[in-house]
């Protein structure tokens, strides 16, 4: 492994193990306050810092992590498990379902995708009303950024299906007489697999960027609920005054990304033959 | 390729009527309508103002009525800035995005191509691993925690630039450069692979072994054929650019249409939300077709009449 991989595997691994074991490493709850220590600098006691209620910046940090990655993670899988039936679809059957498919693709890819995305949440967010406060923001989020990831991995996995269609071992298992659902299952997807890998590294941090931006203009996770996004948009308010608030949330996103960009491009030069030199 | 244009042009009517239609039918399905957060009022007076506001109808009337105004090219009153039409509001808005806009793709563009030449071009050196840590950093960061370093430092600590509102041109600097970080870092990292993968071309060998003076072959056949790959990206770009536009306006409180956007869906400004999103998806479709016809001028292979059927 190069020193780039692993340089974003720590990375990310360090992150994920700070989401997962949040309060624990903090000493503290996310969520409890104690306004004698409000907006204090980092100290012993509190390693990042206060927030304007005196809650442990450490905390928040980690349980802002939890919910970015499962956001993040979510909406990449809903994409993944769209996108490839949808293109697999496409690609294998071809034709006019192809053509069709595909003219809803194009249309989809004409909006613009902020738009859309935002829209989509509220409707979601709605459209769930059932569902606990907090599952239901994270359900709108994923599925909506999933839905905005979707197109990106439908046409990929088009393109490696209609590639792989031509290849030699496609008609040797048509010639042996294997079902053509067979075939798309158990010869074409295994053998697209590796670029599908390769994008889904790189739709992590994509996620992980859109929920962020969004909740920090105040339309993805909202108050009382927190991620990374909104803790730099609390930081943001206060930064002439405590810029150790917007400091940490603006690094751990910072780090998240380069993380998971770093081990996207070592994935992508073990697996992607294409970028072989 | 004035047909093709026009041709081009014509195809984009039925993106924006799908974009009038699905924005129109996602805002309905939001529940509660704009004048639900302030006081209840008596009943004959939401009647009142369901009927100056249109939202009398059924869902079919508003939506033929939305659209036979749409085709006039009225967007409406807004329903929370009131005595306002939403032409206005865009009218006032649009120019001060596009400005910031036109700023950030310059800058993009030529900060880009600029830094992607000089790293391609001295490979493996300093000036190349500082270009690829600085457009790393450039892609991954997301703009708000680009805008939030350059006001703490260019804005607040040294105090060279304002740090938000939009009075002049100083204004622009900070906006712009945090819109343009992303897609300069991108296009600099594309320009580098393309200047390192046409160097090894046979045709720049072959133009060297003539003789051709090293300036003449940059220029001449590196540079042109790096750019064209490079152009493909211009269409994302803008794309990237209209998306930033929403955090950036926020960010640094600059009175554009993604600020009003932002807020317009909180308000449920239906009218407002409409228009916004028209003008995006207008933007949208002008800036491909700009794209192509630049593609095709750029690289004499592809002639864009010979698509047409």
């Amino acid at each position: 492994m190069t020193a780039r991989g692993k340089i974003g595997a720590e990375l990310v691994l360090s992150l994920a193990l700070l989401a997962l074991a949040g309060d624990r490493i903090a000493g503290y709850r996310f969520d409890a306050q104690d306004t004698a220590h409000a907006l204090e600098t980092p100290s012993r006691a509190h390693w990042f810092g206060c927030d304007a209620l005196g809650r442990d910046l450490l905390a928040r940090l980690c349980e802002g992590g939890r919910v970015s990655l499962v956001v993040a993670v979510g909406a990449t899988a809903l994409a993944l498990a769209f996108g490839l039936v949808y293109g697999a679809l496409a690609g294998w059957i071809g034709g006019r379902v192809d053509a069709l498919l595909m003219r809803g693709v194009d249309v989809i890819y004409a909006l613009p995708d902020v738009l859309v995305t935002v829209l989509l949440i509220e409707v979601l967010s709605a459209a769930l009303a059932g569902l606990p406060d907090l599952w239901r923001r994270l359900a709108a989020l994923a599925l909506a950024l999933g839905f905005a990831g979707f197109v990106g991995v439908a046409r990929l996995v088009r393109a490696l299906v209609l590639q792989a269609r031509e290849e030699t071992w496609v008609e040797a298992a048509r010639a042996s007489g294997a079902h053509p659902a067979r075939i798309l299952v158990r010869h074409v997807l295994p053998n697209i697999a590796a670029p599908l890998l390769v994008s889904a590294a790189f739709r992590i941090p994509a996620a992980i960027l859109s929920e962020s931006t969004l909740s920090f203009i105040g339309l993805g996770i909202q108050p009382p609920f927190s991620s990374w996004g909104t803790l730099a948009s609390d930081g943001f308010e206060a930064m002439r005054s405590y810029p150790h608030l917007i400091l940490f949330p603006c690094v751990a996103i910072l780090c998240s990304l380069l993380g998971f960009h770093l081990l996207g491009e070592e994935l992508r030069e073990r697996l992607d033959p294409r970028d072989r030199p | 390729m004035i047909r093709y244009a026009l041709g081009r042009m014509l195809a984009g009517i039925p993106v924006l009527w799908v974009v009038a239609t699905l924005t129109f039918a996602l805002l309905r399905f939001l529940p509660g309508g704009p004048f639900d957060k302030e006081r209840s009022l008596p009943p004959e007076i939401m009647r009142n103002l369901e009927r100056r506001y249109a939202l009398d109808g059924t869902l079919g009337e508003q939506y033929v009525d939305y659209l036979v105004r749409l085709a006039h090219g009225d967007l409406g009153p807004s329903y929370k800035y009131v005595g306002r039409d939403v032409a206005d509001i865009l009218a006032d808005s649009v120019p001060v995005s596009l400005a910031l806009g036109a700023a950030a793709f310059a800058l993009a563009v030529v900060g880009g191509i600029g830094l992607g030449l000089a790293a391609g071009a001295r490979r493996d050196t300093a000036v190349d691993r500082a270009v690829a840590l600085g457009s790393l950093v450039g892609v991954s960061a997301p703009s708000f925690v680009i805008g939030a370093g350059l006001i703490l430092v260019f804005g607040l600590g040294l105090g060279w630039l304002p740090a938000g509102l939009w009075e002049g041109p100083l204004y622009a600097v900070l906006p712009a450069c945090t819109l343009a970080a992303l897609p300069m870092a991108y296009a600099a990292q594309l320009t580098r692979a393309q200047v390192v993968a046409v160097m090894d071309q046979d045709y720049v060998r072959t133009a060297r072994a003539l003789g051709v003076p090293e300036a003449r072959v940059r220029r001449r056949h590196v540079l042109r054929n790096a750019l064209l790959a490079v152009m493909t990206y211009f269409g994302p770009l803008l794309a990237i650019l209209l998306t930033g536009s929403f955090v950036v306006e926020k960010i640094f409180a600059v009175p554009g249409m993604g600020r009003f956007f932002v807020t317009a869906v909180t308000n449920r400004d239906y009218p407002l939300v409409l228009g916004v999103t028209l003008v995006y998806a207008v933007l949208v479709v002008v800036a491909n077709l700009i794209v192509d016809l630049a593609y095709a001028w750029l690289d004499p292979r592809i002639r864009v009449g010979n698509t047409e059927r």
